[in-house]
């Protein structure tokens, strides 16, 4: 089973959710930017939830079948089209051999998920098929995909049509969108007047933004603490010793442009980075286009805590209502 | 009268570069594919296209102002 690359959007990629425990070799844990769109995708469709799709930003891409198959697109609102007839988003829909999948203008948020019965069966490179591009790794040929490519699609069974998650459920960020920021280990090298200007200013998604990093302009240019730059450090006072970097952490070169690490990101560097967005949060940034307003809000570790469970809730009623 | 959308949200430039002139101007012939300007997202110029032949009448959309997909970046007749 296989489908056709007609038109491949703008950046569409192979993701599943990643490979974990390379970070540390400088092997980012990659996969969807989304993983709560990807995952109820896989479920629409009677799949794993960490089984391979689509990630398309921005632009869908066009896509003929070469089987019969169950299909469902999640996380983004971009108008669905097969053979031009109008289908609902987070809904399970079939189509047939031959069928044209396609998508009109971007409503809301940035990122959609398409997951087909039986998942995208490329190999696994160190045990997952997301696809790294700038390490040409994972995926279909370690790279976004291009018009003519065919993918292979495992054996799966078609299910029901109209399997749907509700609109509860379907949780995308808000006008402004609220992201919620634990400070951290170099935050004591911002004067108070920039740790509070970090939180009251207005924000912004600069037009860079993308897997490795979202960037973010429009707040007041940040200072530091007068300290002697320790060796090795360089002499901006954004400079660190080099040292590793998470997942959600947020540096901010020169002090003047936020940049939130994302999926795709490198590992370590010289950068101080003030804090990290908390993991329940991670999801919202990949649906953020550019030029979007932005609110950092500051939560202590019980606060992350409690909104790390609440996530995980919101999975469990996804796999309750489509089990 | 036809609208030339934004296919993705960015910034929109009606030049090929700062110093040169805009891709078309009022009353230029366009052709089907002819470019009529840049959205750049993501590190990358993406380039619009006219999806149909006729005459250009105006840009919709400032030089170098951001956009969200769908908006109107110019007319043609």
């Amino acid at each position: 089973m296989t489908f056709e690359i007609v038109k491949p959007g703008l950046a569409t990629t192979v993701q599943d959710l990643g490979r974990p425990g390379y970070f540390h070799l400088g092997i980012p844990e990659g996969g969807a930017m989304d993983r709560l769109a990807l995952r109820a995708a896989n479920l629409l469709v009677g799949n794993d939830e960490g089984a391979a799709g689509l990630e398309a930003v921005f632009m869908g891409p066009e896509i003929r079948f070469g089987a019969d198959m169950s299909v469902a697109i999640t996380g983004a609102e971009l108008p669905v089209l097969l053979d031009g007839d109008t289908r609902e988003t987070w809904t399970t829909f079939d189509v047939k051999a031959g069928q044209t999948l396609s998508f009109g203008f971007l409503k809301e948020g940035a990122r959609i998920y398409i997951a087909f019965s039986g998942g995208i069966d490329t190999p696994l490179a160190l045990g997952s098929r997301a696809t790294y591009a700038i390490g040409a790794l994972g995926g279909f040929e370690g790279r976004p995909l291009a018009a003519g490519d065919k993918l292979p699609v495992g054996q799966g069974a078609i299910v029901a049509e109209g399997r749907t998650v509700p609109d509860a459920l379907r949780r995308g960020p808000g006008k402004p969108a609220d992201l919620r920021v634990l400070p951290g280990l170099y935050w004591h090298r911002l004067t108070e007047k920039s740790q509070n200007a970090f939180f009251d200013d207005d924000w912004k998604v600069a037009p860079e933004a993308d897997r490795m990093g979202y960037r973010f302009r429009g707040g007041q240019p940040m200072e530091f603490v007068d300290r002697p730059q320790p060796f090795g450090a360089g002499s901006d006072p954004s400079n660190i010793v080099d040292g590793c970097y998470s997942y959600g952490s947020i540096q901010v070169p020169g002090g003047l442009e936020p940049i939130v690490l994302h999926r795709d990101a490198v590992s370590g560097g010289g950068y101080f980075t003030l804090g990290a967005i908390i993991s329940a949060d991670m999801d919202l940034i990949g649906q953020l286009q550019p030029n979007s307003a932005v609110k950092f809000r500051r939560v202590n570790m019980e606060q992350a805590l409690a909104a790390r469970a609440e996530r995980k809730k919101t999975l469990v009623q996804i796999r309750q209502v489509l089990g | 009268m036809t609208e030339i959308q934004s296919p993705l949200p960015g910034t929109f430039y009606q030049k090929p570069s700062p110093e040169e002139p805009p891709f078309k101007s009022e009353g230029d012939a366009v052709t089907l594919g002819d470019v009529i300007g840049l959205v750049e997202v993501m590190k990358t110029f993406i380039q619009v296209q006219a999806e149909a032949d006729g005459i250009f009448v105006k840009y919709v959309a400032e030089d170098a102002s951001p956009i969200m997909a769908g908006d109107v970046l110019a007319e043609m007749k």
